[in-house]
């Protein structure tokens, strides 16, 4: 299984290292603001916002739920339309079959339209050990290759750049792979689109082979449909001679109709636009226009073990528009790069370990296990899903599955002894009395020499030793236990009457 | 009416204060509370850390000790919203009837104390006094689970003396998050420092929330900022009367 | 050893097994209604920055010549047209199958289009006559697209009641454009910087 970016630590390790990046936290707090704006705008125009996400969620769980009816229905459809099915149980199975197709027609090169599902396999890699090299075209994409990087953020990889640096990237990158950025470039985001455009042309003028991800394909037509802005998508889809499209196999709807909802609600969701620039729709191949040779990848990859959680399955219906990562305080602070994944933010906490599963072994299984965990539960993300993925119930479930998964270890961790003893405590009310008293005792000492007192006049603890207080009072003073629980108030004086 | 006071672990064991606050509230206002002593906690920090196992004793004990009341009233929405939306859960995990029957029982006689008043009594003007500028925070549990909406800022708007002034960026996350906020101790500091940095910006001189474990958390970074700002909950400053500021 | 398919399909198979196989219905809501739904749509296509204007069917050939003298100016340039276009773009090329790189050396393309929908400030193009291939609404820097007046429905489900899936579809919003860095929206980036929509009023 891929799609953890090699090496990388557990979430709040990688956190700590992107939150003191300056840079990094300025450009994210920037865009994520400007998208959030943008976003509230188009959706509050729609009054049945409401209603619209709940056809967006029937459309995608209809699917879901009858999954194999649809996949075989689609295969059907595409097959008669002439184009040619493969199906890969995983990454390394789509990317033999990208590579075989790229192979049988000589190309060294590949131009690709943007696609979730190519990065979370890792296919550029896999090509280059072909000798196949694979361009990105769309522009975040672009600057995220050229610059040596990982994506960090679904719909804009190189959110977590800013205008002076995708200017030295280019100037320093394109030049080495194809036409160079002209000398006198500025740092404006349109001379920088520009530069693009040129650097790009002549890859896509000679292109034989492009490679494409699907955002959702029609079982019933065989239709396949990809949302984009900038026309490197047009590009790849129409020039070449031929097109693999490499398609999760959550990705299918049942029919052509049930494209309405979700072509409203992915731009106003995703873009913060009424609707994206350009959606392009094929149906297998259309003589005399566009690719002769249409191929299509279904690809399983984790997602039926996603389907199989009763509780998580609800993620698969995800079509990847983002507004969970510009909503996040989370993904806010950290950027993507510190889910050590192509999906981070509160989809990719979910995503993540649904199709990896938990309580793996290793270091790679301690990642994908503290990503539930990266969240504080405060529910934006559900909030603004355009497909109602109930992301905090998804969490809390996936928490418990961590948990359950460690329940029979040897030595179990202090934070399940301290669950057990609160769970101790909290189940009978006199054990929470003592606990209480004592509590009251270590008041009275820090009261008597707490090195801080809360504005107000309450008496706190400053800095203290020992995990979990370290932890707290680090950056945040504590209040002092007071000397007297409610309880035992309530006991004292009869609830306040004597 | 048979009234609970559902006081919660945390104010029980660090903010008695609020606690009183609610009885002072609920009296003056007509409404004999009663404080059951079986009640612990309503199991949130086990289930939100993936303890289901951990939450069944702790929720049992909860229906045990909310039995036959005809309303519970917590000064929290945090756990209000634990008992309405993740007890269910706790049940299904416990594979007892008979507990899934009890929290279907209880669970939606719970309410966070602005819904209670507001919805439950009819009231927005509580009689209260506070003469201080103050900022409000809809902690996210309020705001999201429960919707409780404007009902805080109607209460709040309603108290004589008060000046109420908008808080920037109100409904992002505070960044406490249960044990988030030892678990991931850095990015929940980072989201207290900029919810810390609003406050301030507001010039007021309390800030004010339904949720005392959120209000520790931005009250410890504004304490250690040596801010100026002091953090109370919405039950003391709605139980506030001429005579406390006398 | 199984093939991936029948192991893919097996895998759903036993992930479903007793799920309800039926989802909740949810239809989706249609928008109100708007009285001068044209209007609508020439406004919300002009959002996006392109150039809209309106004209009556006899001065349509008049409208066309004047917006490829606009976007080139002095005469200069080529510009081409498909196949089965309705009307006549004097000095136009029509295409016989142009090679991509013939195409990057066209300076404009006149087409007609298939839908407009008024909500979204989309047009569809179906790449029938007037609408030619693909390639050719897309390479060249410059897009005139006329659409009628009877072309335009409210929303994206009348749009999609209108297209034949078998039909390659091109949904046109505004002219190419990116957000991608600092989410600052730049128009112009690969596909035609310039889009210019002609409406056709009923005679």
């Amino acid at each position: 299984m891929s799609g953890t970016f090699v090496g990388m630590p557990a979430f709040p390790t990688a956190a700590r290292a992107a939150l003191a990046d300056t840079q990094l936290r300025h450009n994210l707090a920037h865009a994520t603001g400007t998208i959030r704006a943008k976003r509230a705008a188009v959706v509050g125009e729609v009054e049945e916002w409401e209603d619209l996400r709940l056809a967006g969620a029937a459309v995608k769980e209809a699917a879901l739920r009858d999954l194999d009816t649809h996949l075989v229905r689609l295969e059907e459809s595409l097959t008669a339309r002439g184009a040619t099915v493969h199906w890969a149980r995983d990454a390394a199975e789509a990317n033999e079959v990208v590579a075989r197709i790229a192979r049988d027609h000589g190309a060294e090169e590949v131009v690709k339209v943007k696609s979730m599902v190519t990065q979370e396999i890792g296919l550029n890699e896999a090509l280059a050990e072909h000798g196949i090299a694979a361009w990105e075209t769309d522009l975040a994409e672009l600057i995220v290759q050229l610059g040596d990087d990982l994506p960090s953020h679904i719909l804009v990889p190189a959110i977590h750049r800013n205008r002076a640096e995708v200017r030295e990237i280019f100037l320093r990158a394109m030049g080495e792979v194809g036409r160079p950025a002209p000398a006198d470039l500025t740092d404006e985001p349109a001379v920088l689109a520009g530069a693009a455009r040129e650097h790009l042309r002549e890859k896509f003028l000679r292109a034989k082979v492009a490679v494409s991800g699907a955002n959702f394909a029609v079982a019933e037509t065989g239709t396949l449909v990809v949302v984009e802005s900038e026309g490197n998508g047009r590009m790849c889809l129409t020039l070449p001679e031929v097109l693999v499209s490499v398609v999760g196999i959550e990705k299918v709807v049942p029919t052509f109709a049930d494209l309405d909802p979700l072509l409203r609600l992915l731009p106003r969701s995703s873009t913060g636009e009424r609707m994206n620039p350009y959606t392009s729709t094929w149906t297998g191949v259309t003589p005399g226009d566009g690719p002769q040779e249409v191929h299509v990848v279904l690809l399983d990859n984790g997602r039926t073990r996603a389907l199989a959680d009763d509780v998580g399955r609800q993620a698969l219906r995800c079509i990847r528009c983002s507004a969970c990562l510009n909503a996040c305080p989370v993904y806010e602070r950290t950027g993507g790069h510190a889910y050590g994944s192509v999906y981070p933010g509160p989809i990719g906490a979910i995503l993540n370990p649904l199709m990896k599963g938990t309580g793996r072994p290793g270091l790679e299984g301690e990642q994908t296990d503290s990503l539930p965990y990266a969240s504080s539960l405060c529910g934006a993300c559900f909030e603004v899903c355009p497909v109602r993925i109930d992301i905090p119930e998804v969490l809390v479930h996936l928490r418990s599955k961590v948990v359950d998964g460690h329940r029979d270890d040897t030595v179990p961790k202090a934070e399940a002894l301290a669950m057990r003893a609160a769970a101790w405590s909290f189940g009978d009310s006199r054990r929470l009395g003592w606990v209480e008293r004592a509590s009251g005792v270590a008041g009275r000492v820090l009261t008597r020499f707490g090195r801080t007192t809360l504005p107000g006049g309450r008496s706190a603890a400053g800095r203290i030793p020992g995990p979990g207080a370290a932890a707290w009072t680090g950056a945040r003073d504590l209040p002092a236990p007071p000397r007297e629980s409610f309880r035992a108030w309530w006991r004292r004086t009869d609830g306040g009457r004597s | 009416m048979r009234v609970a006071l559902m006081v919660t672990c945390v104010n029980d064991a660090m903010f008695p204060e609020t606690g009183k606050a609610v009885v002072r509230l609920l009296r003056r206002l007509g409404v004999d509370v009663d404080f059951p002593a079986a009640q612990t906690c309503c199991a949130q920090p086990m289930v939100n850390t993936g303890y289901l196992d951990e939450a069944v004793p702790v929720v049992r004990t909860f229906v045990d000790a909310f039995a036959g009341y005809d309303a519970v009233v917590t000064p929290s929405g945090s756990c209000a919203g634990s008992a309405r939306h993740q007890h269910g859960l706790v049940a299904r995990r416990s594979g007892d009837a008979g507990l899934a029957a009890a929290v279907a029982e209880t669970s939606p006689k719970v309410h966070e104390l602005s819904e209670f008043l507001v919805d439950v009594l009819g009231v927005t003007d509580v009689g209260a006094y506070f003469p201080h500028t103050v900022t409000y925070h809809p902690t996210c549990h309020s705001l999201r689970m429960l919707g409780v909406g404007d009902r805080p800022r109607r209460l709040l708007e309603s108290v004589r003396g008060l000046r109420l002034v908008d808080l920037p960026g109100a409904e992002q996350c505070c960044g406490f998050g249960g044990t988030f906020a030892v678990k991931n101790a850095d990015t929940s500091v980072a989201m207290g420092a900029d919810k810390a940095r609003h406050v301030r910006g507001t010039g007021a001189e309390v800030l004010v929330a339904g949720d005392n474990s959120c209000l520790m958390h931005v009250g410890g970074v504004l304490s250690r900022q040596q801010a100026g700002v002091r953090v109370m909950h919405l039950a003391e400053i709605l139980a506030s009367t001429e005579e406390d500021a006398a | 050893m199984s093939s991936a398919r029948d192991e893919i399909l097996g895998r759903v198979r036993a992930a479903l097994d007793g799920v309800d196989r039926t989802a909740p219905e949810a239809p989706a809501p249609r928008v109100a209604p708007v009285a001068d739904l044209v209007g609508h749509f020439a406004d919300r296509v002009e959002h996006y920055r392109a150039v809209v204007e309106r004209c009556a069917p006899a001065d349509l050939e008049d409208v066309v010549a004047a917006a490829l003298g606009r976007h080139l100016p002095g005469g200069s340039g080529t510009v081409v047209v498909p196949p089965g276009l309705a009307f006549d773009v004097a000095g136009a090329v029509v295409d016989t199958g142009l090679s991509a790189l013939e195409l990057d050396r066209v300076d404009a393309v006149v087409t007609e289009a298939a839908v407009g929908v008024a909500e979204t400030g989309t047009i569809v193009l179906d790449h029938g006559p007037g609408q030619g291939r693909r390639a050719l609404t897309l390479v060249p820097d410059r897009h005139v697209c006329v659409v009628r007046a009877e072309q335009v429905v409210p929303d994206v489900p009348d749009a999609l009641d209108r297209l034949d899936p078998r039909r390659p579809l091109t949904w046109i919003s505004g002219p190419s454009a990116t957000s991608d860095i600092e989410l600052d929206r730049v128009e112009g980036v690969h596909g035609p910087r310039t889009l210019h929509v002609v409406v056709v009023d009923p005679a």
